[in-house]
């Protein structure tokens, strides 16, 4: 288990801070610039919805390593708020109930490698996101001149 | 923190520095509006270089503030929007197409000039 970086996420400044810790840490590993970009941008997504719908919450950051030894990002937005009644309607683009664009889930979802929700009404929501590294380009697939 | 608001002829230039919060964001649309108002401008561009991400909140507000200014009467160029950025904002999903864009700043001003019919500094 890797060391864990938590976020209390409690302002909106928060949400920039967690989004920059990614990326800081994101930088670290393979991961391309773009990648590092897609990453950042759905933790602003996430962490944006735990400061507007249940006001305050964590976001926690690590490093993983997948059987293949593959490294990557994994992310955990969580909070205590209300949770979200209708998750399947949640995950679908234009869908809000706080008056944005209603992206934030569905947007996010895109832009990472691995996505999951847990959450119940009146309990909190979980988010968990993974962005894996690009592993590298075997020798064997290059083509060579004899 | 406060985007600085340049005033070059009739065009308004923000110039945003470094990353912004949500509070940063609606501070930048009120601070574009009301400068337009007090400098009767017919051009803004909003200079988005130094942003390394353009998350829903960002894209939508400078949307808005395109739209606000437009009915004032001025018209709004964003530039400077870098490539990963492009890359994430479409794979988020966002609708950008009846926001003007340009490269970088030169071009904004060159676009803006044309449209304004007017030479602009730094601008065709």
């Amino acid at each position: 288990m890797e060391d864990e970086d938590r976020i209390a996420i409690d302002s909106d400044a928060d949400v920039v801070t967690a989004r920059q810790r990614a990326r800081e840490l994101a930088a670290g590993l393979d991961l391309s610039s773009t990648d590092q970009t897609l990453l950042a941008t759905a933790i602003s997504e996430v962490a944006r919805n735990i400061t507007h719908y249940a006001t305050r919450g964590e976001v926690r950051l690590r490093i993983i390593r997948d059987r293949d030894g593959r490294e990557g990002i994994e992310v955990v937005a969580q909070d205590k708020g209300p949770g979200i009644v209708d998750l399947e309607l949640a995950m679908q683009d234009g869908y809000t109930t706080g008056g944005g664009l209603g992206l934030g889930l569905p947007g996010a979802r895109r832009l990472v490698d691995e996505f999951e929700v847990q959450t119940a009404a009146g309990e909190g929501t979980t988010v968990k996101l993974i962005k894996w590294a690009r592993a590298p380009l075997r020798p064997a697939l290059r083509s060579h001149r004899v | 923190m406060a985007v600085p608001i340049l005033k070059q002829g009739p065009v308004l230039i923000a110039s945003i520095q470094t990353a912004l919060t949500d509070t940063d964001v609606l501070q930048l649309r009120e601070d574009v509006m009301a400068q337009v108002t007090r400098h009767r401008s017919r051009g803004i561009i909003v200079d988005v270089t130094s942003l390394d991400i353009m998350d829903s909140f960002v894209s939508r507000s400078l949307r808005g503030i395109a739209h606000m200014t437009r009915l004032r009467g001025a018209e709004t160029v964003i530039v400077g929007i870098q490539p990963e950025v492009a890359f994430a904002m479409v794979q988020l999903g966002m609708q950008f197409e009846d926001v003007q864009t340009a490269l970088d700043l030169e071009e904004g001003l060159a676009l803006l000039s044309t449209q304004l019919k007017e030479p602009l500094a730094g601008g065709g």
